[in-house]
């Protein structure tokens, strides 16, 4: 525990005991409470870093997603345009939770891999890294908000009260994306390649996911491909709100919360249990 | 919180052993590894930095640790320091430790002096509102107050040493470990530093301090411990212990 510099030495003191291991699972969980100052700056520190040598500044946030729909848009849209109703926005809101859960992913690797130096100095609890990755991922993701409202407006697209489900939808993709960014993580350690590997499959998952085309284009045999993939119902019940106006439906949701609570008990419980070791690896 | 065996010290060292487990060719990526794994299996070579440490060391305490390089003396501080978690043994640490194994770990180089002041205090685990009470101290003493708003990579490395020693040391530690922190910085900042290493021990910190130099080992602390492959080779008072270590590596 933090104490203050005045801290008086009366006060009753913390007896460190490596004896006394309580649960990985649950310690950790503890640790990270009281190290939650530590998460609120790393995220600051992270969107501070990233826009200060930067012209534009935080404007890149909303123009990033926007730029990247609008090409997507201008090369698709001919395609999909009497199929899609509004196609930019279903584009564009897909684009969002997917650039949220690959960035959380990838930041919660490279950070623990960039902390590894502070791991062998001091101690701090390990899952920080990957918390304040899904931090900065939720900050920008709702900045990005902001170029989904204006896109919505200029389409015509419907603003109905389904919206109000969004943030469940964000809160599982953030405990899906956080307890796949543990398990990666938990591997970064060891594999110097994990990342490079998984940089290539997620090229390929954001393909099989329908991101920018629609589901039903994908022939009957191989709808199994969406029935088993995660990002399918993260996606859905992120766009259907906003896209078709109503909630996805309650299998989807059913779905979504299964993988998001799986993937953040296995990956909790795969790094933490490892905990101890990280400061053994370089 | 109770204990089986009475421990009343301030740091307690029954029995440390670390093991080190590295695999004998360093295995880089996970396509290599599943290539050995195939082939012949992966080798392990274990090492033990440290063998059956035994210490005690009670309030206002002050120990030397000493012995040639790959002795296990910065083992055992991150020990103490919760950073490694013992392969064998209990250790016990009564009250905060302040961790001054190396200044400046964790700054970046795009953030200015005083958003780095409050990200490292959190790395220490301070929240925010204690970094704003102590904000004030850390600048003054680190005497930066005119570049406090300037990106860190402005800084020279002797002002990144100054302000992450300032931080580090903004705190009543029941424990102070230093690792050769003292080879830092100029003059002057040597002599303030050293000048509130001598504060923290009259406020009754327990001080361990590893180092090369046996003149700040027989200046500094009363006792001494001479690690040797991990194993304490001798424990005493420390003009004695220094004597025998000089004497042996004649």
């Amino acid at each position: 525990m933090g104490a203050a510099a005045a801290k008086p030495i009366e006060s009753p003191v913390e007896i460190y005991d490596s004896a006394k291991r309580p649960s990985p699972f649950i310690d950790e969980f503890v640790q990270l409470l009281r190290y939650r100052s530590l998460v609120a700056e790393l995220v600051a520190r992270d969107i501070k870093t990233r826009y200060k040598r930067s012209v534009l500044g935080v404007a890149w946030t909303l123009l990033n997603p926007l730029a990247t729909m609008l090409v997507m848009a201008f090369v698709f849209q001919t395609l999909f345009q009497r199929t899609v109703e509004h196609y930019s926005v279903y584009l564009l809101s897909a684009l969002l939770v997917w650039q949220f859960f690959s960035t959380t992913t990838t930041h919660a690797m490279n950070q623990l891999v960039w902390g590894g130096a502070l791991l062998h100095r001091i101690y701090l609890p390990k899952s920080v890294f990957a918390v304040s990755a899904a931090g900065t991922g939720l900050v920008n993701l709702l900045i990005s908000l902001i170029p989904l409202g204006v896109v919505m407006a200029l389409t015509g697209a419907p603003l109905r009260p389904a919206v109000l489900l969004m943030p469940l939808a964000v809160l599982l993709l953030a405990m899906f994306s956080l307890g796949l960014g543990l398990l990666l993580s938990t591997l970064a350690v060891y594999f110097v390649d994990v990342l490079n590997m998984y940089v290539i499959v997620l090229t390929m998952w954001m393909y099989l996911t329908p991101i920018l085309y629609p589901a039903d284009i994908l022939p009957a045999s191989f709808q199994w491909v969406l029935k088993v993939n995660p990002m399918y119902y993260l996606v859905e019940i992120f766009r259907s709100p906003v896209h078709a106006g109503v909630g996805a439906p309650l299998a989807a949701w059913v779905a979504a919360a299964l993988v998001a609570a799986g993937s953040l008990i296995v990956g909790w419980w795969a790094f933490t249990k490892q905990a101890d070791e990280y400061a053994y690896r370089v | 919180m109770n204990t089986p065996t009475a421990f009343d010290g301030v740091v307690r060292l029954e029995g440390i052993s670390v093991r080190y487990t590295r695999p004998t060719e360093r295995i880089e990526t996970l396509k290599e590894y599943a290539i050995r794994r195939l082939k012949r299996g992966v080798r392990f070579d274990q090492f033990w930095a440290l063998r059956g440490v035994s210490l005690e060391l009670g309030q206002g305490e002050s120990l030397g640790v000493i012995g040639p390089n790959g002795a296990g003396k910065t083992t055992m501080l991150k020990v103490i320091a919760r950073v490694l978690r013992p392969t064998e043994g209990r250790v016990r640490v009564r009250g905060n430790v302040a961790p001054l194994l190396e200044f400046g770990a964790g700054f970046h180089p795009e953030l200015t002096g005083r958003e780095n002041i409050f990200l490292n205090g959190a790395l220490l685990g301070f929240t925010r509102r204690e970094m704003e009470a102590k904000y004030g101290r850390i600048v003054a003493f680190s005497e930066m107050a005119e570049f406090i708003d300037a990106p860190l990579r402005t800084y020279s490395s002797g002002m990144v040493a100054r302000l992450g020693f300032a931080v580090a040391s903004d705190v009543t530690p029941d424990v102070l470990l230093l690792d050769e922190v003292l080879a830092v910085g100029d003059e002057s900042f040597r002599r303030k530093s050293a000048a509130r290493m001598n504060e923290f021990k009259a406020q009754g910190a327990t001080l361990i301090l590893v180092t090369h130099s046996m003149q700040n080992v027989v200046d500094m602390c009363q006792r001494a411990l001479w690690l040797d492959r991990g194993q304490v080779r001798a424990l005493g008072p420390a003009p004695e212990v220094t004597a025998a270590y000089v004497q042996a590596a004649k």
